[in-house]
């Protein structure tokens, strides 16, 4: 298989799972309320998937990129969304400058 | 809110509230989209793959997460299971959101969950109130909200090249930062910062012993895991 048909085959395969997450719920309605330990883990589903996606970049790569995420983070609990991303990119640029 | 009870307001008017509405969101998205396609091209994605992927896929999260573990050869499987976790949050949305549209066609109903994001989904809901909401304002919104997406993400792609590398300018880590910013909002309470800890510290340790793109499955596990465990005692106490 060559590389150009399988990010064919991997975009249209993201499709098809995306576009069934969004469609089952027409299928389920209202019915479909989870409770207890099943509510808990889908609503920890979010936060626990952005975690483990940047957990590397932000723990094992350098120092630049995990104070630059220090800072992201303190900044995150504050600011909107795009001074968040604005203070990570200027933090990092910085650091990496400094300490490479 | 100046129409009286009785009069239905036009579907001019509904749909340029959906834009009034989605407004803010179409301009964070919009740095969002141009990284995408900058990162993407990068990685070895042409311009059709591109359009392709924020056409069909739609989901800012997904992709983002898919280009940074996208490699050759390309790992489906990891990207498929990515992709599964990432959006397994919209099987809670749309079932929230399907009995307020349940008025509108079946192919209009399916047309407009397929571009159900986070943001479109949450004025839908707010203006919905429990109650229906109307078509010009729902597919309105959604098809706003769309060509936003597809036309940043095809910027982004077309002027990703001549920029350069985006390590240069820091652009990789807009992506790191826009994911610290969209975890923090979920960290709300106790067990949600537990589970943030355990995943991050569970996908750490599986990026350095087995390597990407395990990690994301790791971290991902764990933390569902340890939400279970608290969540469901919560539970059964309240």
């Amino acid at each position: 298989m060559t590389d150009q048909t399988a990010t064919l085959l991997a975009i249209l395969g993201m499709a098809a799972v995306t576009f069934g997450c969004r469609i089952s719920g027409l299928l389920l309605g209202a019915r479909f309320r989870p409770a207890g330990r099943l509510r808990a883990a889908f609503d920890a589903i979010p936060p626990a998937v952005l975690t483990a996606v940047i957990a590397p970049t932000v723990l094992v790569t350098g120092w630049a990129e995990t104070l630059a995420a220090a800072a992201t983070i303190a900044v995150a609990f504050r600011a909107p969304m795009l001074a968040t991303i604005v203070t990570g990119v200027f933090a990092v640029v910085v650091l990496r400058h400094g300490l490479g | 809110m100046t129409a009286a009870p009785s009069f239905s307001p036009s579907a001019t008017a509904e749909i340029r509230q959906a834009i009034v509405d989605i407004a803010p969101a179409m301009v964070a998205a919009a740095p969002i989209g141009l990284l995408y396609g900058a990162l993407a091209t990068a990685k070895g994605m042409d311009v059709v793959d591109v359009l392709l992927a924020s056409g069909l896929i739609f989901a800012g999260g997904a992709q983002l997460a898919a280009v940074q573990i996208w490699s050759y050869p390309v790992p489906i499987v990891a990207l498929l299971i990515s992709t599964l976790l990432i959006n397994a949050r919209y099987i809670l949305m749309s079932a929230s959101l399907a009995p307020k549209v349940a008025h509108l066609p079946l192919l209009g109903r399916i047309l407009g969950f397929h571009v159900l994001a986070d943001e479109n989904w949450a004025m839908s809901e707010r203006r919905a109130g429990g109650g229906r909401i109307s078509a010009p304002y729902f597919f309105g919104m959604g098809t706003v909200f769309w060509i936003n997406w597809m036309s940043f993400s095809l910027i982004g792609a077309l002027t990703g090249p001549s920029i350069g590398d985006p390590t240069r300018y820091g652009a990789d880590f807009a992506f790191t930062a826009m994911f610290i910013a969209l975890t923090a909002g979920f960290a709300r309470s106790r067990t949600s910062v537990l589970v943030i800890v355990a995943a991050a510290g569970a996908a750490a340790a599986a990026h350095l012993t087995i390597g990407a793109p395990w990690h994301v499955l790791a971290g991902a596990l764990t933390g569902i895991v340890v939400a279970a465990v608290l969540g469901g005692e919560t539970e059964t106490a309240a």
